[in-house]
Order: structure tokens, then sequence, then C-alpha cells
């Protein structure tokens, strides 16, 4: 897999909001001097005018970006994903969700494979945090083109939309035009042995581990669920139904994410066997992304060993 | 400003402070002392200053005004009701199950609001972004926002405070009720949040201090800030928490707290005094 073309879903957000910002005039950007990072400095070079730094004060940036909204303005707020769901969750809940404010809140440097800068900023809370504000919709796409994708369908969307992003360059599989569906998952490989859904870098992890555990025999049903809120019910239920046993993966605490989306469902339609693989109430450390990630079990040989004992093979 | 007019303004601006008194006495709770410090900037904004349309609350290049410091929303209430969004009758809804009147003000349910409030320092921001919004699209409307002097302890305030300096919003006006008291007592006990002047003008704001119960007063200070260009300007104005209702008056503890019966007769008794004084005039 050396040479497969690698993509962060962050610059994937960056480029998405320099074609939106050509076809659109309602969109204004806003960061929190971090635009090199989050990727909106791409917009910010292309149309200055429309571009403001908010400094660091990120509670700020979201109160700022519900009155841009309130006037019929798109703002797109950019900062960590630390900072964006947990500094200004009281703003993002109280200014944005409250009201219902068209405001899109890209955050980026989701989870562990923030890498070498530590727990301080490896977020693995904020699907958690941005799934309790009612209203709110909560993406988290697999790759770069998917990340482009979901930037477009956000603005299309009128409401509050929380967009997480990685900092990671990850393996494009997603083909160049795909089109995003706010709400609707993706089969990604069909199995019915057992179903593996996932989203964000864990997708990948998780269609490798398809491939693995077909060799082994075991048929896994491989599903992108890049939409943590609202949930694609149906998708989950056939899973469920068809398959058996699920097994959901995430770069995230298993308290409050996907994991905990698709159990609180399944717990009151379809009872089902659940493993959730995600960070198991911990802060994370520094290394190198792809070190951390594996120590976390994020990958896709312990999704293959959670999967065979699982099942029991 | 007349004789006649300051006269007009300020017979409603006590029929407004019968408003707060009926409507926190009818919810058995809410928050009239904030309510009734501001009462004469809310009478004078909703009256004189605001380019606003009360059978069009939602027109594009209205003025604006942002409540931030949410919880005097019985103010708020009272002054749209007397300037004709909703009716007066409503205001006794005040806090109410299924009421549009919800206790902290709500931009989706009442007519004439123009942003959600309710926790402290998020208005000035969304402010703010109001007043940016107008520079980004080059609009003429103006915007308005009122703090609590408790409130200026957030340091959001002061984040959006170098955010307007910083993009110019000379159409933006922040206007402090500096009433002294909050919750917990005394500000300078509390969180000494002065000095004000000093402080503002160092986060580049043209500044005015004036009587925040004085007509005069406050049409000049928002006359100035109509011709201060390049900068945002801040009014702080000194005021009486309870102001008009004897036993409310300077008295932290009318804070959050509703007149019961009693009391309620007794406020209503000196604020009908003081309307048939200001008729008679």
């Amino acid at each position: 897999m050396a040479d497969v073309k690698k993509m962060a879903t962050r610059e994937g957000y960056g480029k998405a909001l320099v074609d939106l910002g050509r076809e659109h005039d309602d969109i204004v950007v806003l960061d929190a001097d971090l635009a090199g990072s989050t990727k909106t400095g791409m917009f910010g070079k292309a149309y200055p005018d429309r571009f403001f730094n908010c400094g660091i004060a990120e509670g700020n940036m979201m109160s700022v970006a519900a009155g841009l909204a309130s006037t019929g303005l798109t703002p797109f707020a950019s900062s960590f994903a630390m900072f964006a769901s947990g500094r200004a969750y009281e703003q993002i809940r109280n200014s944005i969700g409250y009201p219902m404010l068209n405001v899109k809140i890209g955050a980026s440097h989701g989870g562990m494979s923030v890498g070498e800068d530590g727990a301080s900023h490896q977020c693995c809370e904020d699907f958690a945090l941005m799934r309790s504000i009612p209203g709110m919709v909560v993406i988290c796409p697999a790759d770069g083109i998917e990340a482009e994708a979901a930037t477009k369908a956000a603005y299309e969307y009128k409401g509050p939309v929380y967009l997480r992003m990685g900092r990671l360059a990850v393996p494009l599989f997603h083909e160049e035009g795909f089109t995003f569906r706010i709400g609707k998952g993706e089969i990604m490989r069909e199995g019915n042995d057992i179903a593996i859904i996932a989203n964000g870098l864990m997708v990948y992890e998780a269609i490798q581990a398809g491939e693995k555990l077909a060799e082994l025999g075991i048929n896994a049903r491989i599903i992108n669920m890049s939409t943590i809120k609202p949930l694609d019910e149906e998708l989950v239920l056939k899973a469920a139904k068809e398959c058996g046993k699920i097994i959901t993966c995430e770069e995230h605490s298993v308290i409050g994410g996907l994991g905990e989306a698709v159990c609180s469902f399944l717990s009151e339609t379809c009872p089902t066997p659940v493993k959730r693989i995600g960070v198991n109430d911990q802060f994370g450390f520094s290394g190198p992304a792809a070190e951390v990630l594996k120590a976390f079990g994020l990958c896709a040989d312990h999704i293959v060993e959670v999967t065979k004992e699982f099942l029991g093979k | 400003m007349t004789t006649q007019e300051i006269k007009q303004l300020s017979i409603l601006a006590c029929k407004v402070r019968m408003g707060i008194i009926e409507s926190t006495h009818a919810a058995k709770c809410g928050h009239p002392g904030g309510s009734m410090s501001a009462t004469e900037m809310f009478t004078y904004l909703y009256n004189k200053e605001l380019n606003v349309d009360p059978t069009n609350p939602k027109w594009e290049d209205r003025d604006r005004f942002v409540l931030s410091k949410g919880h005097c929303a019985p103010g708020l209430y009272a002054a749209l009701a007397h300037r004709g969004f909703f009716p007066v009758e409503d205001l006794i809804q005040l806090r109410k199950v299924g009421s549009y009147l919800q206790g902290h003000p709500n931009m989706n349910t009442v007519p004439g609001v123009d942003m959600s409030t309710g926790s402290l320092g998020q208005g000035i921001s969304t402010a703010c972004g109001m007043a940016l919004s107008a520079k980004v699209r080059g609009k003429d409307y103006r915007v308005y926002t009122l703090l609590g002097d408790g409130e200026t302890q957030e340091g959001q305030v002061w984040e959006a405070c170098m955010f307007a300096a910083h993009y110019k919003l000379d159409n933006l006006v922040i206007i402090i009720d500096n009433n002294g008291l909050q919750i917990d007592g005394d500000v300078t006990k509390v969180m000494n949040p002065y000095p004000y002047k000093d402080k503002l003008e160092g986060f580049g704001f043209h500044v005015e201090a004036i009587n925040g119960h004085d007509f005069n007063e406050i049409e000049a200070a928002l006359n100035t800030a109509r011709t201060v260009k390049g900068k945002p300007t801040a009014i702080v104005m000194s005021t009486v928490k309870g102001k008009d209702v004897s036993f409310m008056e300077n008295n932290a503890g009318w804070h959050g707290v509703a007149p019961n019966d009693a009391q309620y007769e007794q406020a209503m008794a000196e604020l009908n005094q003081k309307l048939n004084e200001l008729e008679g005039m």
C-alpha cells in the first residue's frame, strides 16, 4: 500500500472552502490563529475580504459567527477540535445551537492522530459534546475527498454543523466528484458475518481489516458512518439484523461517540451484541501519530483481533 | 430634546417599569433590578434611536439591539411591547409554560428580539458579528448591545472588545449599565471591574460616561457615537438598580427576585403616583 495517494481531511475542508467561496458570496470564514493548520488560510488567501482572524479567542469567535449568521451570512468557524468543541462548548450551545443559527464549525486536529502535541491537544470528546446539543449535525469524514464533499453538503444544509477533521494525511479511497449526503452511511464492503461501523481515519483501517478477515474466511460488512448525528438508523438496523454482531471504530472516546450512538439506537430497537473500539476513558500521549494510534488499538490489526475474539474464531 | 419630548419619554419609561413589575410579579420570579436601572436606555433606544419597524421585525436593514445581559428580559420585553412589537397585555405571560416570552430572550419566539441571550459575555460577541456583517455587505445599519457591569467580569467581553476595535466596528455601540451591584453584592467587592474608561480606551474604544437616567445625556452620547469613525463607542452609564421603586433602589437583593403581592401593590402605587405627576406636568 506504499503508493496509495494520501490527503488529510483538513486539506479537503480547505479546498472546499475555496470552491464554495468562488460560488457563494455569503460565505465568510473565521479562524482563531490556526489558519495554516486548519487550512482556512487557503480561503483567506483567495478571499481576504471575507476572512477574519479572531485571534486566540475561540469563545468570542463562535459568538461572532452566530451574529454573522443572524444577518444571513454563512460563517465557517475553525480551530482545533479541542478548542472549538471544548473551550467554546458553551458558546456553541447557547449562541449557535439554541437559536439554531446557520454556523458551520470546521474543527481540525481531532483525535489521537494529532500525535506529538500530546494529550492537551488530542481531543477525543468532541463527538460527545457536540452530539449532546439539540439540532447539531456531527460529521467526521474518512478521507480528503469525502471531507471536501461533506464541507459542501454542510454549506447546502441550513443549520448548525460540526465537521471534525484530522491532522494526519490518510489514504484516499473515495472517487473524485463523490457526493456527500448528510445522515447517510456508506457500505464499503459487503458481508454478513459481522458489521464493522467506523468513521474518520478508522474507516480505512476497517477496510484493511475487512480484507485480512476475508483471508481468514470472515466476511465483514464495512460501513463508513461519517455522519454521527443524525445517525443512519436504517443502515445500522439492517446491519444488525443481517450480521447479528457489530463492532464500532472511532478515533474518539468510547463514551459518547459513534459507538454509543449505535448502542443507544440498537438497545431500543433491535438489541444486538456490540463491541466498541475507541479510546477507553483515557488521555493520550506524545508520539508519532501511527505509533500513538497503534498503542490505543486504533488500527486494522486490532480490529481483526477484536473481530476474531467476538466471533469466537 | 424639548421638554415635551422628555416628558413623553419619561411617561413611557414609567410604563416600562410598570411592565417590569407586572411581569415579574405574575411570573413570581425574574430580574427587576437591572431591568429598571436600564429602563431609560431601553425606552430611548426603541423610541428615538433604533431604526426598526414593529410591523416587520425581521427587516433586513434594521438596526440591531442585543441584550447581552439577557436576564434583564423583563425590561426589554416591556420596551418592545410599548413600541408595538407585541401586546402589552402579554407581558404577564413572562416565564410561563408555553409562553413566547421566555425567561431570557429568544430570537425565534419574541418579535423584535435580534439575538437569543442569557449566558453572560456572549451577546456582545454576537453584536460584533452583526456589525462586521454590515461592513462586509456595505450596509449602514447600526448595532447596539447592553451589558451589565457584573457581566464585564466575563473574559469573553474583553475578547469581543479587542475584536470590535481590531475590525474598526464604528457601527457598534456597547452600553454598560453600571448600577454597581451584582447578585452577590457590590461589584467592587465581588470582583472589581473598574476603571472602565481607562480599560475601554486602552482597548481602542471611544468612551462616553453618562447618567443613565438622563434622556439628554443618553441622546448626546448616542449622537456622538454616530460621529465617531474608525473605532467602536462604549457608553458607561451610571444607574440605580431598582430605580423608581423605593424599596428596590440600590439593593442587590432585587437582582433576581420578584415582588410578592404586598410589594407589588406598593411598587405599582409608587409608579402610578410618578405617572400621575408626569402626566400632570
